[in-house]
């Protein structure tokens, strides 16, 4: 096959390309600029190099340390939410119904946590799990399990946990149940002729038409999860302590809290890189799977 | 083409000995989808009693929706029948779910299973049923030397073609030793065309080879006629004849079926009988038999197949328009009207017509009447007729 080469086409695309600069690409510039500026006030600044990063990579540093924990605390909840909301995922979808009345009353359901602003779903939390007045939180203390999310860490890790199943499980579930209804009926069929178990029709049709919308999943998912902002930060800000302060918290902090621009800076431009190498790693290591077999057997 | 002579012959004894299904018997077996049928119109299968005798090659003719998928679908028990049983020997295998029947089914589009290789996928059925693995791996290759797969047994099934696929998906039914009948439905629909009919002379070996019973579904007459020893033609949920496809030419049992099977259809034209004359308009046909039941409440029509109608020039015959001649290969056929109604007629060779005035000459052998759709029997003439 021989590719057709024009010119032309250049200047079609031409336009998003000055779009996206003027939207991203110049904003992430001044990112870069400050990452290597630092200032004393009065709008004046200087060149600084890179000590910014260097002293963000240091984990003996104060900003390193306080850096690398933030790191480790979002990797541990990106992990956590996807060990979970996968599986719950795929388990829902499994158990939604294929046809009547209630698919629409499930996809509906499903679909409610998704359309509620993400800082309403902190606020609903935040409540929801209060000791004193809080549904949840009153039951579980009148139960007998001392519980208190703004008091204890783990509390506070359960709640925000819970609180993002709650909220995304929908999204797996409903690219799951795609995936489940473009499978034929005839490999059911097949299957049943075949003899094969619950577990082996799972195993050998469901999940392997099910791992292109699950590649998506797990991507949107942790991209979301590391990038997390809005709900921890209205359900705990970020505490108790720093037990909750993911990436995201830290830089809002260090930015506008305490206006250390130059350190912010350095901070987004390593978290922007890190969550795109993640996502390359991810995105090539799970499309090869596929290729590589083939090459393997072939 | 490939030396199938050996595995079919061990594969043929070994089944003599394992298979217990001889014959598939359909007993008064009639399906609704809806769940309170009343009227006939709510079948999609009407009342159908039959019996598939053991190693035979049957069709399932008819056009869409016709109510053959459901017949098949009951028969592997993928569909429960709302009335009737079917029975596998003198079993009741009614309320058998599918995997407990002997019988393997082959689907419209292919069935493989994309994460297996070729040689996981023929076995699947075998490990599912627990069969030792020595064994099931004697069985998986000898299906496949059957099938003329040895090449790509350890090949990923998802990336071959079409056709290869359908060989797999047949394969996995072949490879159980208690198959005794193999069904399917509509399963050269994605194949290429220069490739089904080495699909179909595919089947026909094995089936020659294996002593197995196989109903093939299908639209295409050419596909049913070829492949199968008795066809059955469905028309609107019912069967309206079983035969070979000679009877279904010679003697078609509804205007359906003359319409349905030949290319082009049966002539049907309304008409009036007396005794051994039919009157067609102001034509009079003689025919070959008597028919004095007729009652005039029916609809009454003649049925003649293009085949034995000649076009000949005016003058002896029955005077006719010639509308059209069409070359179709190895015939020619025409297109006329005779007292305004359309009819095809074959144009036997060195016949040439000059203007549009012709005559048909009909052979009153080959001459059917049908009341109401239906052929009418009639009475033979001459020796016990008056």
């Amino acid at each position: 096959m021989t590719k057709t080469v024009n010119n032309r086409a250049w200047f079609f695309v031409l336009p998003v390309f000055a779009i996206v600069a003027f939207s991203a690409v110049l904003p992430l510039m001044t990112v870069v600029n400050y990452s290597v500026q630092d200032t004393f006030g009065n709008n004046q600044f200087f060149w600084n190099g890179i000590a910014w990063f260097q002293e963000l990579l240091d984990p003996s540093s104060q900003l390193g340390e306080q850096f690398l924990s933030s790191l480790m605390r979002t990797l541990l909840f990106s992990f956590i939410i996807l060990l979970i909301e996968v599986p719950l995922g795929i388990a829902v979808a499994l158990a939604m119904p294929r046809e009547g009345w209630t698919v629409a009353l499930c996809l509906v359901l499903m679909a409610l946590p998704l359309l509620i602003p993400w800082n309403v779903v902190g606020t609903i939390w935040q409540v929801f799990a209060r000791g004193d007045i809080g549904l949840l939180g009153w039951i579980v203390n009148h139960l007998g399990i001392d519980y208190n999310y703004t008091g204890d860490p783990i509390d506070a890790w359960i709640t925000i946990i819970v609180m993002d199943v709650w909220h995304w499980t929908s999204l797996v579930a409903l690219l799951c149940y795609a995936g489940l209804k473009s499978i034929p009926d005839a490999y059911y069929q097949a299957a049943r002729i075949d003899g094969a178990s619950r577990w082996a029709v799972f195993r050998t049709i469901q999940l392997p038409k099910m791992r292109r919308v699950l590649l998506i999943a797990v991507l949107l998912r942790f991209m979301d999860s590391f990038m997390i902002y809005t709900e921890p930060f209205v359900l705990t800000g970020g505490g108790p302590g720093n037990a909750t302060t993911f990436l995201s918290i830290d830089l809002v902090k260090l930015a506008l809290g305490q206006f250390d621009l130059g350190k912010a800076a350095a901070m987004s431009l390593v978290y922007n890189l890190i969550i795109l190498a993640i996502c390359w790693v991810f995105y090539t290591v799970m499309t090869n799977v596929d290729a590589q077999r083939d090459r393997v057997e072939a | 083409m490939q030396p199938v002579a050996l595995p079919a012959q061990t594969l043929r004894r070994k089944r003599l000995e394992e298979s217990p299904v001889a014959r598939i018997t359909l007993d008064h077996l009639a399906h609704a989808y809806r769940s309170d049928p009343r009227r006939p119109e709510d079948y999609a299968l009407k009342e159908v009693n039959h019996v598939w005798s053991q190693g035979g090659a049957y069709a399932l003719l008819g056009p869409s929706g016709c109510g053959k998928t459901t017949l098949l679908n009951i028969i592997s028990g993928l569909v429960r029948p709302t009335r009737g049983r079917v029975l596998f020997d003198e079993v009741d295998v009614t309320d058998l779910p599918t995997e407990a029947r002997n019988i393997a089914q082959v689907f419209q589009f292919p069935v493989v299973y994309d994460t297996m290789t070729v040689r996981e996928n023929l076995a699947f059925p075998l490990k599912n049923r627990r069969v030792a693995g020595e064994t099931t791996a004697r069985r998986v290759e000898e299906i496949a030397r059957l099938l003329d797969l040895t090449r790509v047994l350890d090949r990923r099934a998802s990336n071959l073609t079409a056709d290869m696929k359908q060989k797999i998906s047949l394969g996995r039914g072949l490879v159980r030793p208690d198959v005794a009948a193999i069904l399917f439905d509509e399963p050269l629909t994605v194949i290429d065309p220069h490739l089904k009919w080495q699909l179909r002379s595919t089947l026909k070996e094995i089936h020659h080879a294996l002593d197995i019973t196989m109903i093939y579904v299908t639209h295409d007459q050419t596909e049913a006629l070829t492949f199968a020893d008795k066809v059955v033609v469905m028309h609107d949920g019912a069967v309206v004849q079983t035969g070979t496809p000679e009877e279904l030419f010679e003697r078609p049992a509804h205007t359906f079926v003359g319409h349905f099977i030949g290319s082009p259809g049966m002539n049907i034209l309304p008409c009036r009988v007396e005794g051994t004359t039919a009157f067609v308009g102001s034509t009079t046909i003689s025919l070959q038999r008597a028919y004095r039941t007729l009652s005039d409440s029916d609809r009454v029509e003649l049925g003649i197949r293009p085949e034995f109608v000649r076009l000949q020039p005016k003058g002896a015959g029955l005077p006719v328009q010639v509308r059209r001649i069409d070359d179709i290969g190895r015939a020619r056929i025409a297109r006329v009207e005779m007292n305004g109604r359309p009819l095809a007629a074959s144009v036997p060779d060195g016949i040439f017509i000059d203007g549009d005035e012709a005559a048909l000459a009909i052979d009153p052998r080959h001459v059917h009447i049908y009341a109401d759709g239906h052929l009418v029997p009639g009475e033979a003439t001459g020796g016990h007729g008056a």
